[in-house]
């Protein structure tokens, strides 16, 4: 492990904002696609019983 | 006709498939989890520091797994395209709208964290080279292809005409693929061959790898909690017919 402190990790020698903006893009966007498709799926069961 | 045969076409009934389908999707989420726990793990705390980048490639771990599923997705989705064209088989035409959204969504973060990568390393954020551009085109193919099927009310018909679009499209992807080669670009060419070995830390490459095999298992879980939706939708449909509820199906198991 190359990290000495937390402050060292959070920087990533310089690059913290491109590596974190990527990593924490990519976080959302895998979270936000799982609660949508959980959304759909729950509006679709509720419509699917209205109708039958 | 085999059994084998029979099999299939049982489980590629909607009635059967969102059972097994919602019973599947804990199993590859879970496995999506704890591979992109690992990734992550052996990405930021085993992997070496680039002597050249420094950490900003780190960028890897989420870029290359991003911009591989972005291409493999659309493959499959053309695939099942042509299933459903040439088996005029109305589950791989679901197949292919339950894949569209997640490809689209790799691409983008394909883009993002290209553009994080390329701005300390070429001193740009975006660049009108070939395989950039080529990733960009295979975005709007995926946003066109969910705004083709939005735009025809007749399922049917958005099934062809979304199917014919998908498999059209197929021919970006060797383009995408082969362009680092075939044209002078600034991106680098492939991090990983099978011809020949790595050019990176063997502790780099696992950390992709294992994070490309995360991204896959979540890909999977996903598209077939999206896959499940559809069908609910569709049943809605008056051109479903009157067949048992698949919701009752699954309550009634």
């Amino acid at each position: 492990m190359q990290w000495g402190s937390l402050t060292e990790f959070f920087a990533m020698g310089g690059y913290g904002l491109y590596v974190w903006t990527s990593f924490g893009a990519t976080a959302l966007c895998l979270v936000g696609e799982v609660l949508a498709v959980w959304r759909r799926h729950v509006s679709a069961v509720a419509g699917s019983r209205g109708v039958s | 006709m085999g059994l084998a045969h029979s099999n299939w076409f049982k489980y590629s009934s909607p009635q059967a498939f969102y059972p097994l389908a919602g019973r599947m999707i804990p199993w590859f989420a879970a496995a999506a989890l704890v591979l992109i726990g690992v990734g992550l793990y052996i990405g930021f705390f085993v992997a070496p520091t680039d002597f050249q980048q420094g950490e900003s490639y780190r960028i890897i771990f989420v870029h290359v797994p991003a911009a591989w599923m972005s291409m493999f997705l659309y493959v499959i989705m053309a695939i099942w395209a042509g299933l459903g064209l040439g088996l005029n088989a109305r589950p791989s035409f679901m197949m292919t709208q339950a894949i569209a959204p997640t490809g689209a969504m790799f691409t983008f973060l394909a883009l993002l964290t290209g553009a994080m990568w390329g701005k300390p390393t070429w001193g740009a954020w975006w660049v009108w080279d070939a395989r950039l551009t080529s990733e960009l085109i295979l975005l709007f193919q995926y946003i066109g292809l969910i705004l083709l099927r939005a735009s025809i009310d007749d399922l049917r018909r958005a099934d062809r005409a979304s199917a014919v679009f998908a498999l059209v499209g197929v021919v970006n992807v060797p383009i995408i693929y082969f362009s680092v080669r075939w044209w002078n670009t600034l991106h680098q060419g492939a991090s990983v061959s099978m011809t020949a070995s790595p050019k990176m830390a063997t502790t780099m490459v696992t950390a992709m790898l294992v994070m490309m095999l995360g991204f896959w298992m979540y890909s999977i879980a996903v598209t077939l909690a999206r896959m499940r939706c559809v069908i609910l939708e569709r049943e809605r449909q008056p051109s479903w017919g009157k067949q048992a509820s698949v919701q009752d199906m699954a309550e009634a198991r």
